[in-house]
């Protein structure tokens, strides 16, 4: 008998604004102890998701059951109960900036859990060598790089052992080898701990190269989806474009606008311009 | 046709007066539901009070030297005005009376209001902006720990404690420069200073009035402050725009509530 999904979202739609549906009718599942990706261009929903499955944004239709609770029935402790049981690292880390590293990886088990200080302090320094940053417990989040300030974030998130990790960009603005430790780290995490892992990213190849799975999102719904090496080889145009970078395809270069030889006469004005996308991504 | 279009623009500009006070009310409603909800949220600050403390620190010890430096040159024009007022009606022993009622009932919780909004109020405003625009209170959110518990709730009663703490050195401060002033430089008759204002000054009249009116504006002052770095758009602009509006709108704050404290306090044949 399989095992039930950790996340199973069904024909999930969401808008920011009634007039601008960011999502519609996602529908997608993410078995145990995968990590699985979710890509897709910048301002395309993919985020968006991420904050849905969090339970930060209730879908305006469809349903999403994560970790086995159905997140449109839970009241805000109930959603607090459910996000002991996640982890979330963001885009530039969020680390608490007025606590040295040790005190950033210590802070849910202090607000969490009555443990000793002695144990919270083993705990800590086991988290921060799982990352590589023991010999830095005691720098603030100012002196680390942006590199080292993932890891943290990364330690942190991981502080109580959660069942599901949400990274969102967890590669964005990171140097080549802080790139690979952070992937390494992803799915080195999810191996041994037991998690399932959500990866968004528009990093191709750092994320073909950790994921089980890939879910394409494209203005606002799954375009495509399968393992890195079926994606790799699918003749579908988008997910070509996508996967090796191409300008032309599917996806358009040029942002929404009036004739060009209209607007260099001078006839479009910017209040004639049409509506572009919706920025959230 | 003329007339049409003097309409169309009539109603445009009423349409928006209309958006902009319905947005403004909406704005103040949802202040009211963010101070209840710090209320019912502050057990943290108490049960854990460490947290609370390191916010007075912050907000209350680091305002300290403006607070001290401000009261006493405050006192000390105070002395010397009342000095030259006074000696015109050979009252100058009364100069006592004056700078201490001037300062406990008035002076000192308004000013140090208006010095506590720009000072603290500014700073914790900004903090929790920024914490908002690098994703730190989401991190927390997402961590299952309520940062109105955790972030807001303990700044907010710092703020409510500090406030009337640092109103009393201000007049403390204030009365010492008056001293200085008007018996050291000007040679008033130190007796007469120190007897005449103890005999004046009531505790409950007066000072107890005082600690009430800086309790009053400390909780706006800090309401006011840990809204509008909550409420702030996560941006540089956003946190600079409410950076300003908490010094603008607590400094209006103070203003208007001292008149309504004060006519409830002082008149209606109660006052002195």
């Amino acid at each position: 008998m399989a095992s039930a999904p950790i996340v199973e979202i069904d024909n999930v739609s969401f808008g920011y604004e009634a007039a601008r549906p960011v999502l519609h009718g996602v529908s997608l599942r993410i078995e145990p102890g995968s990590v699985v990706g979710i890509m897709g261009q910048s301002g395309c929903g993919k985020t968006t998701l991420l904050r849905i499955i969090a339970g930060w944004l209730k879908p305006s239709a469809g349903l999403t059951r994560v970790l086995g609770e159905s997140v449109r029935d839970l009241d805000s402790d109930g959603i607090f109960a459910l996000r002991r049981r996640m982890g979330m690292l963001f885009q530039f880390g969020a680390l608490f900036t007025d606590m040295t590293v040790f005190d950033n990886v210590a802070f849910q088990m202090r607000e969490h859990t009555d443990l000793p200080p002695d144990l919270v302090s083993d705990l800590v320094m086991m988290k921060l060598e799982a990352v590589g940053l023991r010999g830095a417990a005691q720098l603030m989040p100012s002196a680390l790089s942006g590199g080292m300030a993932r890891r943290v974030a990364l330690a942190r998130a991981v502080a109580l052992d959660p069942q599901l990790m949400l990274y969102d960009e967890p590669f964005t603005g990171l140097d080549p080898i802080s790139l690979g430790v952070i992937a390494r780290l992803i799915r080195t995490l999810n191996d041994s701990l037991g998690q399932t892992s959500i990866v968004v990213s528009h990093d191709v190849e750092e994320c073909f190269g950790i994921v089980d799975y890939v879910y394409f999102v494209s203005a606002g719904r799954i375009v495509a989806q399968g393992t890195p090496q079926a994606l790799r080889r699918s003749a579908e145009p988008f997910v070509r474009q996508f996967v090796r970078g191409e300008t032309d395809g599917p996806i358009a270069f040029h942002y929404p606008a009036p004739d060009y030889a209209a607007d260099m006469e001078g006839v479009g004005t910017p209040s004639a311009l049409p509506a572009g996308p919706a920025a959230h991504g | 046709m003329a007339e049409p279009a003097v309409l169309a623009a009539l109603r445009h500009g009423l349409e928006r007066i209309g958006h902009a006070a319905a947005a403004k009310v909406w704005r103040l409603g949802f202040a009211a539901r963010f101070f209840v909800a710090v209320l019912l949220n502050s057990g943290t600050a108490f049960r854990r009070f460490h947290l609370t403390i390191r916010e007075i620190y912050f907000a209350g010890v680091l305002s300290l030297i403006i607070i001290l430096v401000s009261g006493l040159f405050v006192g000390m024009v105070l002395g010397l005005q009342g000095y030259d007022t006074l000696q015109r009606y050979g009252s100058s022993e009364a100069l006592g009376i004056l700078v201490a009622l001037s300062l406990v009932r008035e002076l000192g919780p308004v000013i140090a209001g208006l010095l506590f909004a720009s000072r603290a109020g500014s700073a914790i405003t900004a903090e929790i902006g920024l914490m908002k625009a690098t994703e730190q209170i989401a991190a927390m959110e997402m961590m299952a720990v309520d940062p109105i518990a955790r972030v807001v709730a303990p700044r907010f009663w710092a703020g409510v404690i500090s406030m009337p703490l640092l109103a009393a050195l201000f007049s403390a401060m204030g009365i010492f420069g008056g001293y200085l002033v008007g018996v050291k430089l000007i040679g008033v008759d130190e007796g007469s200073f120190w007897s005449q204002m103890q005999a004046s000054v009531d505790v409950r009249e007066d000072i107890l009035n005082g600690v009430v009116k800086s309790l009053v504006f400390g909780v706006a002052v800090t309401w006011i402050a840990v809204f509008e770095g909550y409420d702030a758009p996560p941006t540089a602009e956003g946190v600079s725009g409410a950076t300003t509006r908490t010094v603008v709108t607590s400094s209006l704050a103070i203003l208007a509530l001292d008149f309504v404290l004060t006519a409830l306090m002082f008149t209606g044949g109660n006052g002195k």
